[in-house]
């Protein structure tokens, strides 16, 4: 049994038989849902684990919305030589947060649909058909909320929702953390900010702050302190 | 339904396992005595991979860490919330008291912000600087001693700084500031406000070889797996245990009431199992109760007797009474110096590397008490959340807000580590009119009667919330900040958040020497029980501007050494 193999087996084995799997094999075939399910393993507890496998069985977008979804994506966040919104798995991402948080549901569908309405009766086709130049124009009506207005209307509100989902859905994937430059989470030994990045900010370490930090070199060594809590070691 | 009676019959029952719960068990194993720990959660073990959230990334989870299932992010480790379901509880009237609890082995100290401050001299006795509130009958000098043995046994990092109210220790070397925490300190110290290294329990450097050093991944609210933050199954339970310990863990038990014999002693508690929801009745020589400050409350409340007809130990009536959290509220600073930095590892550890403790004098003041100043932001672990709004911080350049395309994936980046936000965390007055009691409308699904609050602010902490929003102000624009939003109006409560918001609460079985105006006394025990003790924040008179934990500790060791001489004394 390969490593994928046996975390599936695994992965079974605490669900109680597939339970969860059984009652989703109607709408979705079931290798698509281990697939989704193996995908996912940091710690959960049983109740949030059934919860997640339940949202990863059910479809809540149609296809032709997801299409829609996948172009609006596209015109946000343009693949370019660091990613794209399909390495990010921008689209999946949305699917799921709009089972996730209902309150999404309303707002991104009603705004799909009239994205369509919209472009029905302005270029007679629905959204995805209308020609990209054409697709932008109506983005331009949308993308720019007024920063002094008390309310916005319904179509802004629903672009700075996709926006938001979009960009979000890329800088948490790994091609997304990767352009951003994000380095840490991982095992490291933090000794202070680097002397050129001081430099480029005028700012320097206080000497006297300095030595009551932590010695790189001696903190594997077992601390030990005199009476008056001065570290020995 | 019968209660299932144990036969076996225990020194002493711990009931609940954060940071009281462990200490007890560590000290009272270790003196020998057979204990047994009940927690209304599951078991749980940092090191255990199949728990584990640490170092994961965002990606591997469908919802890439948003907030839907736990509170702070679902890689956030405490089982709970401020809702749960089927555990309900209520408000009185207008009240907004949010209530978090973490229901699991090791409790809150799983994913806590691990600030571990002794209190002061000052602390134990407020009412002699103000005429507010009461003192403690106990003083620093009688808790110093298990603060510096709470020091060694568990670690904190931090300075030895001289500081009248804000005592030395023991401490480890602390991390050094991260590029903001250095904007900070030079813009607090223009400000004339003290900063100086915080205090975290944190290894920074290696304390004994059971448990690692830390490797400065900044997820210490994903619980430490080689145990170098201090989370109370880590750190106090499972090495309990390991030196030998007889400890009994009875997990997924949810305690109703503590039993009593015809003496008004207690003999025991009962308890529903979670999983094949029976009830279960467990004896023990004495009962120590660390289940919450108000969990606590709730248990004591609901053992209702011939004897002992308002609760248990509550012949005073103020179990529930003069509860208190402390006070909060936040702000954000954009520093436009730090736009497109320098891409390096600054994780650090899980929080802040420095603080600024309460430094002014309050006979200047229009306000009691003090609060002290945490600080956060830097390059961190992006997840939901990351690139909202990617470029609404253009206004304070006078460039548009908006739009699509690529230019978003440079606005992110341009953006990224250069917004930070200081947290003001003060001390609030207790008062008897905030409170919370058993609500005889509503049970939980485990058939126990639940609480209901009611808490008020006064304008001792509106006035201190204002307070702080002006030092927030006058430091980031020393610090060549745009603080972001508007200062919070008299309307808004100056920003003050619910109380309860903190996770401070405390005071529900106050300490005190006169039987008529606290709960227990200066050992923590109940003046009505003798064999009845309680260890977690319940017994706090005042709470000061120091996050609890540290001193829950240190009077949780001293209960526990006085139950050891008590019980070898046979007056147990």
């Amino acid at each position: 049994m390969d490593r994928r193999e046996s975390l599936k087996s695994m992965l079974l084995g605490s669900m109680g038989a597939g339970l969860a799997l059984q009652s989703c094999v109607t709408t979705t075939p079931p290798e698509v849902v281990e697939d989704k399910i193996w995908e996912y393993t940091y710690g959960r507890t049983p109740k949030e684990e059934e919860f997640d496998n339940k949202l990863l069985c059910e479809q809540f977008f149609e296809d032709d919305e997801l299409k829609e979804i996948h172009n609006l994506a596209n015109l946000i966040l343009p693949p370019n030589e660091h990613g794209s919104i399909d390495d990010a798995k921008v689209v999946p991402f949305i699917e799921f947060m709009a089972k996730d948080v209902p309150e999404f549901q309303t707002k991104i569908k009603g705004g799909l649909m009239w994205l369509n309405i919209y472009c029905n009766a302005k270029y007679k086709t629905n959204f995805v058909n209308t020609p990209e130049a054409q697709q932008k124009e109506v983005l331009d009506m949308i993308a720019w909320p007024d920063p002094d207005a008390k309310e916005h209307p319904h179509e802004v509100q629903f672009f700075s929702l996709m926006r938001n989902l979009v960009m979000t859905g890329y800088f948490s994937s790994e091609v997304g953390i990767k352009e951003l430059g994000y380095k840490g989470n991982t095992p490291n030994n933090w000794d202070g900010v680097p002397q050129d990045v001081l430099d480029d900010h005028g700012l320097a370490y206080d000497p006297e702050w300095l030595a009551k930090c932590v010695d790189p070199n001696t903190r594997g060594e077992i601390a030990q302190w005199d009476e008056e809590g001065n570290l020995i070691s | 339904m019968q209660i299932i009676e144990s036969q076996k019959t225990y020194d002493v029952i711990i009931v609940g396992s954060g940071a009281g719960g462990g200490m007890a068990t560590k000290v009272l194993a270790d003196a020998g005595l057979k204990v047994a720990v009940i927690e209304a959660g599951p078991f749980f073990d940092p090191a255990d991979p199949k728990t584990r959230t640490q170092l994961k990334w965002p990606y591997e989870s469908p919802r890439r860490g948003a907030g839907t299932q736990r509170d702070f992010g679902e890689f956030d480790m405490a089982y709970g919330g401020w809702n749960i379901e089927g555990e309900p509880y209520n408000q009185i009237g207008d009240t907004k008291f949010d209530w978090f609890r973490s229901i699991m082995l090791g409790g809150r100290t799983n994913h806590w912000g691990r600030i571990s401050l002794r209190f002061g001299p000052k602390d134990f006795k407020g009412k002699d600087r103000d005429g507010l509130g009461d003192n403690w009958p106990i003083g620093y000098e009688d808790v110093k001693p298990y603060y510096d043995k709470v020091d060694k046994l568990i670690g904190v990092f931090g300075s030895n700084e001289k500081r009248e109210n804000d005592p030395d220790g023991f401490f480890l070397p602390a991390p050094k500031p991260r590029l903001h925490e250095l904007y900070y300190i030079k813009g607090a110290k223009k400000s004339n406000v003290d900063v100086i290294p915080s205090r975290l329990s944190i290894l920074t450097k290696r304390i004994n070889n059971d448990r690692g050093v830390c490797f400065y991944c900044n997820q210490c609210n994903r619980s430490c797996s080689v145990y170098a933050d201090f989370s109370s199954g880590s750190c106090l339970i499972f090495p309990a245990q390991k030196n030998g310990g007889q400890v009994d863990l009875y997990v997924n038990s949810m305690v109703s009431e503590v039993t009593i014999d015809e003496n008004g002693k207690a003999t025991g508690v009962k308890y529903i199992n979670k999983e094949d929801r029976q009830q279960y009745a467990l004896k023990a020589r004495v009962v120590v109760l660390a289940a919450s400050a108000c969990s606590s409350a709730r248990i004591l409340l609901n053992s209702k007797s011939s004897t002992f007809p308002n609760g248990l130990g509550n012949s005073s009536g103020l179990i529930g009474k003069y509860l208190h959290d402390s006070t909060g509220t936040d702000r954000m600073f954009f520093i436009p110096e730090m736009m497109n930095r320098k891409r390096y590892n600054e994780d650090g550890v899980g929080g802040l590397h420095v603080y600024s403790p309460w430094w002014l004098d309050n006979k200047k003041l229009d306000f009691p008490r003090g609060y002290h100043i945490e600080v956060w932001g830097g390059m961190g672990m992006p997840g939901y959340g990351t690139g909202f709004n990617p470029n609404s911080l253009n206004k304070y350049l006078g460039l548009k807000v908006g739009g699509y395309g690529n230019g978003l994936r440079e606005d992110v980046k341009k953006f990224y580590g250069s917004v930070m936000g200081v947290s003001g965390r003060g001390e609030s007055i207790a008062m008897k009119d905030n409170y919370c009691e058993i609500d005889p409308t509503t049970v939980d699904e485990w058939g126990i009667p639940v609480l209901r609050f009611n808490y008020h602010w006064t304008d001792h902490e509106r006035k201190q919330a204002k307070h702080m929003h002006e030092t927030f102000e006058e430091i980031g624009h020393n610090m060549g900040a745009v603080v972001l939003g508007n200062k919070p109006t008299k309307e808004q409560d100056y920003g003050l958040l619910n109380p309860g918001r903190i996770i401070h609460e405390v005071g529900t079985t106050r300490m005190g020497s006169d039987p008529k105006t606290s709960v227990v006394n200066e050992y923590e025990r109940l003046h009505d029980v003798e064999n009845v003790f309680v260890v977690d924040a319940g017994p706090f008179v005042s709470q000061a501007d120091k996050n609890p934990t540290w001193t829950i500790l240190a009077l949780a060791w001293r209960t526990s050494e006085y139950i050891i001489e008590e019980l070898k004394k046979q007056n147990l």
